[in-house]
């Protein structure tokens, strides 16, 4: 696999939160091809949302290399290459539905005439249709997640970053959203990479699981997720399914996965000291 | 039960507290003969103001319009003031714990000096201590509101490669308008407290103020009572129609979106 053919491209990332201070991440070397499906996975504090944000040019590692559709990331991100989820939807509470789906383009001047039909478009898409008029507090969490996803695919990017999007939903709303987004992805044929805790959501979804280790955050293991599409809910009863989560288990333990059960919001209060938010 | 009666329903305590209350401030001041420097009985107060009507509306109108000139002045230079703390957070570090101190601090107790400053019959030296009343409260809230934006909120933004500019006008002063609402109505009661007792330590003889001062010092309590009550009337009117403001702004801001 050639670095120009990546679609994201790390060689030797590494970050340092402060200095001499928390190192989040080791020597990450990753490439992720077009049409990946690119599950990151691991213990809380493994830096995997960290990872994610430096694919974004939301924080920029400490050394290394990193390149997103070729280009330097923060052109990637000026470019608009990427669309971005995270585990809470961020919906603007005085936006209707519409208007918040609608606010990457509006911000880079469609018109209103063709906004309204793309957004019509993805409402369809997340069968949404009908709620264009509601406000994202009259929405469930999952419909609230849905609209978040819609708005990161307003604006058709090659590239899909998604921070535990489902982190926050109970496991019947999750295993729906879960072939949902697998339908998206097989319709829009975009790139994604998916930061989860859940096994079991990793090795459903993905084409490939990085298997990283708690901090400092390396990559211990790749599994290729070789189960047959279109997945289903068959899938999940399939024998080939446990056994890669299995697999997928026994990679972690190995990376010393499960000895590590620290608190989530370690990571997230390093980022925010890190952005000066 | 259909949506009128029930609303009705909803405020029929209220309306019956508000009839009760009518009835023993009468019943009570009349029947037990209370003293007229006291409480007169509200018929009494009802008269004078309807026999005096064009000279306590007329002052009322004269200390509204101090108290109106000091609330856009003093929220205007706090809503900017705290456009420029929140851009540039060095400044603010500076200025906040100022502008939080002073918050506390009776600026009313200024109301003399500021009558020294702008002259003890000019309208301008009430304007003046409204202006600072309000200026406070709706600063603190205003920076709040700009700054309580959710971290995600911005990450979200700098996805989209927005700059500072547009996270101002599309996440930060959308976040921050329920604040600044509050501040902005807490700033009308101050504005009129502001301009009447500024009117006490001298000024116009047209201002509701002096007619208060000077009708309880010669003993005319209904015509005191009478500008009380006007007093109140315009402090409340004054307070509904910002919040009514607030209200459309509110709900329009969600159609309006960009145009904001």
């Amino acid at each position: 696999m050639s670095a120009q053919r990546a679609v994201v491209s790390l060689r030797g990332v590494s970050k340092e939160f402060g200095r001499g201070g928390v190192v989040a991440l080791e020597g990450i070397d990753l490439d992720v091809r077009p049409g990946e499906f690119v599950s990151l996975i691991g213990p809380s504090g493994c830096g995997k949302s960290t990872l994610l944000r430096i694919v974004g040019d939301l924080i920029q590692p400490t050394a290394g290399g990193v390149s997103v559709n070729g280009k330097p990331p923060r052109r990637a991100r000026e470019d608009r290459d990427y669309g971005i989820v995270f585990q809470d939807a961020v919906l603007f509470d005085w936006r209707t539905v519409e208007k918040n789906i609608a606010l990457p383009l509006e911000m880079t001047g469609w018109s209103r005439e063709r906004r309204r039909t793309r957004v019509r478009e993805l409402l369809d898409l997340v069968e949404l249709s009908g709620f264009e008029k509601h406000y994202p507090w009259q929405l469930s969490g999952g419909m609230q997640q849905r609209v978040s996803i819609a708005r990161a695919l307003s604006f058709s990017p090659a590239l899909l970053l998604m921070d535990e999007p489902f982190g926050a939903l109970d496991e019947m709303t999750r295993e729906r959203m879960n072939l949902e987004l697998l339908q998206i992805w097989e319709q829009t044929g975009s790139t994604v990479i998916f930061v989860t805790h859940s096994i079991a959501e990793a090795v459903f979804l993905s084409t490939r699981v990085v298997v990283m280790s708690p901090r400092p955050g390396r990559i211990t293991g790749l599994v290729d997720i070789d189960l047959p599409r279109p997945r289903g809910n068959e899938t999940r009863e399939a024998a080939r399914y446990a056994e890669l989560i299995r697999d997928v288990r026994r990679t972690l333990r190995r990376g010393g996965g499960f000895e590590v059960d620290e608190d989530t919001s370690v990571e997230e209060r390093l980022i925010a000291a890190e952005e000066g938010l | 039960m259909n949506p009128a009666l029930r609303r009705a329903a909803d405020w029929a305590p209220a309306v019956a507290v508000f009839a009760l209350g009518i009835a023993a401030w009468e019943g009570l001041t009349r029947g037990l003969g209370v003293e007229e420097f006291l409480l007169p009985p509200l018929s009494d107060i009802l008269s004078t103001l309807r026999d005096q009507w064009s000279l306590i509306w007329s002052a009322g109108l004269f200390t509204f319009k101090e108290a109106l000139g000091g609330f856009l002045i003093g929220s205007a230079a706090a809503i900017l003031v705290a456009l420029v703390l929140a851009r540039w957070r060095g400044l603010g570090r500076a200025f906040m714990p100022y502008a939080i101190a002073a918050n506390a601090i009776p600026i009313i107790a200024f109301a003399p000096i500021t009558n020294n400053w702008f002259g003890l019959l000019s309208p301008a030296s009430k304007i003046a201590i409204a202006a600072v009343l309000v200026f406070f409260p709706v600063l603190v809230n205003t920076i709040r509101g700009l700054t309580s934006v959710r971290p995600g909120q911005i990450e979200l933004m700098r996805s989209y490669a927005a700059g500072e500019l547009q996270i101002f006008r599309l996440v930060r002063v959308p976040a921050a308008l329920p604040f600044i609402f509050s501040g902005l109505k807490v700033g009308t009661v101050l504005a009129m407290i502001g301009a009447i007792v500024g009117d006490y330590f001298g000024g116009s003889q047209d201002a509701l103020g002096i007619l208060i001062r000077r009708s309880a010092g010669i003993f005319d309590f209904e015509l005191a009572w009478a500008a009380i009550v006007v007093a109140s009337i315009l402090g409340m009117l004054f307070y509904a129609s910002v919040a009514l403001v607030e209200r459309v702004a509110l709900r329009s801001q969600a159609m309006r979106g960009a145009d904001l």
